[in-house]
């Protein structure tokens, strides 16, 4: 017997056992839960059109479009928008629910705020107030820009300013070769911002605004925000704001925790019983593949919610899958007449192709719904499904053979039957061992 | 695990089995469609204020006894005291019914601090989300088609993502028979069946690959014998891994919370099927696939050697 291989395999035992059972409260703490999960606060707008119209379809249908811009820019997991029936007034509604308390006020103004750019041709001034109002009808709009606005600062006089794009490079063209020498004037909600002169024709289709109140980094980026958000086809009104608890039910997802515990148990059991020692160290990979995603998932800030907690259950599937491959390998070579050490180096290496193959197809899959599934549900599944499946191959295939190949190298224990080997299996050579 | 009968051989009987599921589900789906949710379907939002928390089981009784039942989702808790009840329905309430709910109100609440307030919803990202996610299976099986046919072959990815369509297609016909209600957690369900069963597929295919470079067969009895060896090999593997995951549903599905019963009970059918399709539906497809192709190659090399 090796006692220092004994000894290093021991250590990474406790190392993992203990790490996990002294920091996992706070990492899970940590955590941002959903709204299916933990709840979050519940939003009414009422939508404001104009005098004696009503909501025409593809009205409706821009709006809530623009809401659900705006809610995922607060980058939030999976929010509840629905349009509701008349209020007193007759004004349509919306009610829209998100996770988490902590930005409730932030959440109240990105999803209302209206960011209404406008360039005109011409102004006039108010001589008593001092009020300037624009003439005419607008040449271009936010709608007329692409949704990439940002900050930048001007390169020639320093300035904080917001770099805009036209959808239309056309658009700008006409714009600036009609008004060449002249100011135009560009409202921000109903406010002149600025009325720079052209001083020549813009061939780029895109240019920068400054002036105004953009005067520090932190505005620009606001009015930014709000430009890429899209401009609400109608102003929204706060009617109530309300927490609310998870749409999975309180006491429904305390039974889960239970169940989901009972589960563990049951399947820990299960590798114990057929694997012996090796499904021992393979328990104990898991424990250290479930700490590992917690902490991921509490790094990267991404919020969980039912269908990412069914993307991590898979991956304990697919943890406990790739232990399984490896042992029935192990197994095969036994039967071919291998030694236990020799089985477990070159089993390990075979298993390794297919379980590497395997989780990379479900990895593209993962990858893929997180390009196409948008916002939302889909792609928070999608997140958990990859980091379940790199860090099932961190623990269950690197840490679970490293542990296994110090602990048979040690020699602590020998008979194959401690791996989950049956008498059957090994036949021929027992005796060799 | 020793071969205890020739799979290859009765495949024939499993895409019976499967395709008489499928098209039963096609029928029932064709003829009454899903039983869609309020997360999918515009309903009715009723809200109301006690003075004390919201007894779950209570308020779901009140219904009851107005004929109105409330799906596993749709009651939520709200207030910062939780004494406010929100109950989504998946219909249109009449000016009768809304009374009967206001007097049932009365009745098992007789302190309730606020009278019921009615809205109709009309869920807009639930669905959007459904949309999404079908759009997302559709291009992720492409991507997986594309890798697996660079690292397998060709025949490998088809097979694999028919096999993939397959238990998709088996939850979504489960649910149509079963009449069970379709929610939002439906979406997170299917999604995490289409990861598991092309998972199971590959490490099947990857030992079938294995064995046909070490045995070279060279008819199509032989490749039949080569993937039923194959099958049986991994079978050890099969049983243990779906029995691991399969008890993780089961449990989740009688002790976990009520809210989850649908997304667990899709679980529980995808895993099976899942499995099931690997061994019964992908590996025989691609053994007449490849079995026909080689036909075809003997006939020319036949061809070739007579002229």
């Amino acid at each position: 017997m090796k006692w220092g291989r004994l000894f290093a395999f021991l250590l990474m035992v406790a190392a993992i056992i203990g790490v996990t059972a002294g920091t996992v409260p706070q990492v899970w703490k940590s955590i941002p839960l959903g709204l299916d999960l933990r709840g979050g606060v519940d939003l009414l707008y009422a939508v404001d059109t104009p005098k004696g119209q009503s909501l025409s379809d593809s009205g409706r249908q821009a709006l809530l479009k623009a809401v659900e811009m705006r809610v995922n820019s607060l980058g939030v997991s999976s929010p509840s928008i629905d349009l509701e029936g008349k209020n007193q007034l007759g004004q349509d509604q919306i009610r829209v629910q998100v996770a988490g308390v902590k930005n409730q006020q932030e959440a109240v103004q990105v999803i209302g705020a209206t960011a209404q750019l406008a360039i005109y041709g011409d102004a006039t001034i108010d001589k008593k107030t001092g009020k300037i109002t624009p003439v005419g009808a607008p040449l271009a709009t936010g709608a007329d820009l692409k949704s990439n606005a940002k900050w930048v600062v001007d390169q020639q006089d320093g300035k904080n300013a917001v770099a805009i794009e036209f959808k239309q490079a056309q658009k700008w063209i006409d714009i600036t070769k009609k008004y060449v020498g002249k100011p135009i004037f560009v409202f921000l909600n109903g406010q002149l911002l600025t009325d720079p002169v052209i001083q020549q024709v813009m061939y780029s289709g895109s240019s920068e605004i400054s002036g105004g109140s953009l005067t520090t980094p932190q505005a620009c980026m606001a009015l930014a925000n709000e430009l890429n958000a899209g401009a609400l086809p109608y102003p929204l009104t706060l009617e109530s704001e309300t927490s609310v608890g998870p749409s999975l039910g309180q006491t429904s997802l305390q039974r889960t925790m239970v169940a989901g515990l009972i589960a563990i148990i049951i399947i820990f059991a299960f590798m114990i019983c057929v694997y012996r020692l090796a499904g021992l160290i393979a328990d104990i990979a898991l424990i250290a593949y479930g700490y590992l995603t917690l902490l991921v998932f509490s790094g990267l800030h991404v919020v969980l919610t039912l269908s990412g907690l069914a993307a991590l259950v898979l991956g304990v599937g697919i943890a406990v899958d790739a232990n399984i491959i490896t042992y029935e390998r192990i197994k095969d070579e036994m039967r071919n007449g291998r030694s236990l050490r020799s089985a477990v180096r070159i089993g390990n290496k075979n298993a390794l192709r297919t379980i590497v193959d395997s989780n990379a197809t479900t990895f593209i899959a993962g990858a893929v719904m997180y390009i196409f599934g948008g916002q939302g549900d889909v792609r928070g599944f999608a997140v958990a499904l990859m980091v379940g499946i790199i860090v099932s191959l961190l623990t269950a295939v690197l840490l679970s053979r490293l542990m296994l190949l110090t602990f048979t190298a040690s020699g602590a224990v020998r008979r194959p039957w401690w791996y989950g080997v049956g008498k059957g299996v090994l036949k021929q050579h027992e005796t060799q061992v | 695990m020793k071969p205890r009968f020739n799979i290859v051989r009765l495949s024939k009987w499993f895409f019976m089995l499967s395709g008489a599921i499928t098209i039963a589900g096609i029928i029932v789906f064709a003829l009454f469609g899903f039983n869609l949710s309020t997360d999918f379907k515009a309903g009715s939002r009723i809200q109301f204020q006690l003075n004390q928390q919201v007894p779950d089981a209570r308020v779901r009784q009140m219904f009851q006894s107005v004929g109105l039942t409330i799906g596993d989702t749709g009651l939520t808790v709200g207030g910062i005291e939780r004494n406010v009840a929100i109950v989504t329905l998946p219909e249109q309430l009449s000016a009768k019914q809304i009374a009967a709910i206001q007097s049932a109100e009365h009745k098992f609440f007789p302190s309730a601090k606020q009278d019921i307030q009615v809205n109709s919803v009309d869920p807009f990202v639930a669905q959007q989300t459904a949309r999404k996610a079908i759009w997302a299976v559709l291009a992720a099986a492409v991507c997986i088609v594309v890798y697996v046919a660079i690292r397998f072959e060709f025949r490998f990815a088809i097979a694999g993502i028919i096999a993939l369509l397959h238990d998709a297609f088996i939850v979504l016909a489960a649910f149509a028979l079963l009449r069970r209600e379709v929610d939002l957690t439906f979406v997170a369900a299917l999604l995490t069946i289409v990861g598991y069963s092309i998972n199971d597929t590959i490490v099947i295919f990857d030992r079938i690959r294995e064995n046909v470079k070490i045995h070279k067969p060279e008819d199509i009895d032989a490749l039949r014998d080569v993937v039923n060896k194959s099958l049986w090999q991994t079978m050890t593997r099969s049983i243990n891994t779906v029995f691991t995951v399969l008890v993780a549903a089961v449990i989740l599905y009688f002790f976990g919370g009520v809210s989850i019963r649908n997304f667990t009970f899709a679980l529980i059918i995808g895993l099976i099927s899942g499995a099931y399709s690997s061994i019964f539906i992908a590996s025989p497809i691609w053994v007449a696939w490849r079995g026909r192709s080689m036909r075809k190659h003997k006939a020319v090399a036949n061809e070739a050697s007579v002229q």
